[in-house]
C-alpha cells in the first residue's frame, strides 16, 4: 500500500481534524515545557509552605472531570469572567470556540503530564551535580544546560511526549470551549465522536484504530526511553 | 592579612557553628572532628554552598562574604572535592576534566597533561564514571578540582567513602600534591592517620566550634587536646635525614644533638641524607625509665625533661609530656608507674623509644 492509498483512507475532514490535532499538540506541547520547567525547578528547590497547595493544583487536571474544567474554563474565558475581561481589554475577541482558547485549555489540562516527569527528574539528579558544577566555575545558568538537562533528559523526553500524547487525546475540554467548528476546533477526538453519532462507524474505525496505534508506539517510546541511565559500552558476553 | 579569615555563625539543626579563625596560606591544613561537629559545614560555608551563614569570609584580601555582600560560588576560585567522587555521569573522564578547564577565566596554565599524570588518570580518560571504581573516580574528581586553576583547594574527606587498599592507593596522590602545589588545601577528615600523614596545620572541631588550632607538631604536642588525637597519634617530627645505615636499614635524625634512629620504610622509595621525613612517635612507644639502660632491644633511649604531666585517674591513664633537645614527645604510662617512679615537672628522666615510623 502506498502512501496515496493510505491517505485515502481519510477523509478531507479526517484529515483536516488530524493536521489541526497535530499542531495543537504541538503548540501546546512547547508552550508547557516553557513553563512546566520554571514551575519544576521551583517545585524541585522550594521549601514554601505554597509548595502542597501549588503542586495539588497543577495536578487538579488529573482527578477533575474534563468536562468540569472545561465547564470553568468556559465561563472564564466568557465575556464577564476574568479571562475575557483580559480579552476583551485588548480588544480582542473571546477565546471560547477559537484555536488559542483551545491551545490555552490544552496547555492547564496537560499541565500535571509535564511538570511531573521533569520534577521528577530534577529530584533524581538532587542538588549536588549543581553544587559540583558551581565550585568548578560554572554560573547557574551555564550548569543548568550542560548539566542539568543532560542528565535530567529522560525525564524531559517523557514530559514531551506524554504532554503531545495527552494533549492529542483531549475530548471533554475540547467539547466545552471548543465546540466542533471543523479547522478551527474539530480534533481527532471530536471528529470521531461524530462518525460515531453519524453511524458513520466505518471512518470511526479508522480513525478509532489510528489512535490506539499512535498510542502504542507513544508509550512502549517512553517506557523505553525510562530504563536506568548506563553508559556500558556494548560487550560480546551480554 | 595573608590566609583565609574567617568569621561565621551559622544555626543547624543538631549545633550551631560558631567560628573565628585565619587559616594559613599555604600547606595542608587539616580540620578535624567528629561525624556530626561541624566541620564540613565549615568547608561548605568557605565555599559558598551553605545559605543563611553569617559573618565574615576573607581569602588573600579578598572578600568572599561580609554583611553586605555574597559572592556566589562559582565566582570564588575554588577546587572543591566531595566525600563521593560525584563526577558527572553522562561524561567522560576527559569531558569531565574539560568541564573545569573550559571554565578557568584569566590566564590558563596549560597543565593538564602534568594533572592528568600526577593523579595516573591516563588510562581512564575514555572511561565514563560507571566503568571507573571509587578510587578511580575520585582521582579523576581531585584532577578535575585542579584543573579549575584554584587557588584554593577543599577537600571533604576524599577518602571516606573509599575502602582501605582504595584509600591506600589515593593518598600517595594526595602527598604528592601537597608538595607539588603552591596553593593552601583545607582538608576535612575523622582519620587520626588522615591527619598525621597530611596535616601541616591542625584545627580540632567540635560541636560547631573550634577547640584548638595551630601547626600540627605543636598542636599534637599539647596535652590538654580535649579529642586526646596525641593519645592515639602521639606527636609528628618533621626532620631531614642525617644518616644512613645500609647494612640494618636505619636513618637518624637529629633533635637538636640528640639521635634518633628509626627503621626505613622499605615500601617507599630509598630516602637518601639530606631528605625531608615525617617520623610519627606513638604515645605507647615511649616509655620512660631512672636510668639510661643498656641491654635492652630498645633503639633510643634518650634524655629528657618532664614538662607536663596529665593524669586521668579515670582511665589508670597518664600522659606525659617530654622536651628532648628541644623536641616535644608524648609518652603513656600506667598511672601506677607515673606513682612508682615518682615523676615530677622539671624532672630529668631516660625516655626509651621503641619504636619510630617513617610516615612520609
Amino acid at each position: 500500500m502506498n502512501d496515496r492509498n493510505l491517505m485515502s483512507l481519510y477523509s478531507a475532514n479526517d484529515m483536516q481534524a488530524i493536521v489541526l490535532t497535530l499542531k495543537l499538540a504541538s503548540v501546546t506541547t512547547v508552550i508547557l515545557l516553557l513553563i512546566s520547567t520554571p514551575i519544576a525547578l521551583w517545585l524541585a528547590n522550594t521549601h514554601s509552605r505554597m509548595k502542597a497547595l501549588i503542586s495539588a493544583s497543577i495536578a487538579l487536571p488529573l482527578i477533575l472531570p474534563p468536562s468540569v474544567l472545561g465547564f470553568y474554563m468556559l465561563l472564564a474565558m466568557g465575556p464577564t469572567g476574568p479571562i475575557g475581561a483580559v480579552t476583551q481589554a485588548l480588544g480582542l475577541h473571546t477565546l471560547a470556540f477559537s484555536f488559542t482558547g483551545l491551545v490555552f485549555a490544552s496547555v492547564i489540562y496537560s499541565l500535571p503530564f509535564v511538570v511531573h516527569p521533569i520534577y521528577n527528574a530534577l529530584i533524581t539528579v538532587g542538588r549536588r551535580p549543581l553544587e559540583v558544577a558551581a565550585t568548578l566555575g560554572a554560573s547557574p545558568v551555564d550548569s543548568f544546560f550542560n548539566v542539568v538537562l543532560p542528565l535530567a533528559r529522560s525525564g524531559f523526553l517523557t514530559a514531551v511526549i506524554l504532554g503531545f500524547a495527552h494533549t492529542i487525546g483531549e475530548f471533554g475540554v475540547v467539547l466545552m470551549i471548543g465546540g466542533n467548528i471543523p479547522g478551527v476546533t474539530q480534533v481527532i477526538s471530536v471528529q470521531m465522536y461524530e462518525h460515531v453519532e453519524t453511524l458513520n462507524y466505518d471512518q470511526a474505525h479508522i480513525l478509532a484504530a489510528t489512535m490506539v496505534i499512535f498510542s502504542l508506539v507513544t508509550l512502549t517510546l517512553i517506557y523505553s526511553i525510562q530504563r536506568p541511565f548506563k553508559h556500558q559500552k556494548p560487550s560480546f558476553s551480554s | 592579612m595573608t590566609g583565609l579569615f574567617l568569621e561565621l555563625h551559622l544555626q543547624q539543626k543538631s549545633f550551631t557553628l560558631e567560628v573565628d579563625i585565619t587559616l594559613p596560606s599555604e600547606g595542608v591544613t587539616v580540620l578535624y572532628g567528629q561525624s556530626g561537629s561541624g566541620k564540613t559545614t565549615l568547608l561548605r560555608c568557605i565555599a559558598g554552598l551553605e545559605k543563611n551563614v553569617r559573618g565574615t569570609i576573607e581569602f588573600k584580601q579578598e572578600q568572599w562574604h561580609t554583611d553586605n555582600k555574597f559572592v556566589p560560588t562559582y565566582k570564588r576560585n575554588i577546587g572543591y572535592v566531595f566525600q563521593e567522587p560525584s563526577l558527572f555521569e553522562h561524561l567522560t573522564t576527559q569531558q569531565n576534566l574539560a568541564f573545569a578547564s573550559k571554565r578557568v577565566k584569566g590566564d590558563k596554565q596549560n597543565n593538564e597533561d602534568h594533572i592528568i599524570k600526577l593523579l595516573g588518570i591516563e588510562a581512564l580518560l575514555d572511561h565514563y564514571p560507571d566503568q571507573m571504581s571509587g578510587g578511580e573516580k575520585q582521582r579523576v574528581a581531585i584532577a578535575r578540582a585542579l584543573l579549575s586553576n584554584p587557588s584554593m583547594l577543599l577537600m571533604d574527606e576524599p577518602l571516606a567513602s573509599l575502602d582501605t587498599n582504595r584509600k591506600n592507593e589515593i593518598l600517595p596522590y594526595l602527598e604528592a600534591l601537597k608538595t607539588k602545589l603552591n596553593i593552601p588545601i583545607i582538608y576535612v577528615t575523622h582519620s587520626p592517620d588522615e591527619v598525621a600523614r597530611l596535616a601541616d596545620h591542625l584545627v580540632v572541631i567540635d560541636d560547631g566550634e573550634i577547640i584548638t588550632s595551630g601547626p600540627l607538631s605543636e598542636t599534637l604536642s599539647r596535652l590538654e587536646s580535649p579529642n586526646h588525637l596525641n593519645a592515639e597519634l602521639g606527636v609528628v617530627i618533621d626532620s631531614t635525614i642525617s644518616e644512613q645505615d645500609k647494612q640494618w636499614k636505619m636513618s637518624k635524625i637529629l633533635m637538636s644533638g640528640e639521635e634518633l634512629w628509626f627503621h626505613d620504610d622499605i615500601h617507599k622509595n630509598a630516602n637518601e641524607v639530606g631528605s625531608l621525613v615525617r617520623i610519627q612517635i606513638l604515645a605507647s612507644d615511649v616509655s620512660l625509665s631512672l636510668s639510661a639502660r643498656l641491654g635492652t632491644s630498645i633503639t633510643n633511649c634518650l634524655p629528657a625533661t618532664i614538662t607536663e604531666i596529665n593524669d586521668n585517674l579515670d582511665t589508670g591513664i597518664t600522659l606525659v609530656k617530654l622536651i628532648i633537645g628541644d623536641t616535644a614527645v608524648i609518652s603513656r604510662i600506667s598511672s601506677r608507674s607515673a606513682h612508682t617512679l615518682n615523676i615530677h615537672i622539671g624532672m630529668k628522666i631516660w625516655a626509651q623509644i621503641k619504636s619510630a615510623a617513617v610516615i612520609r
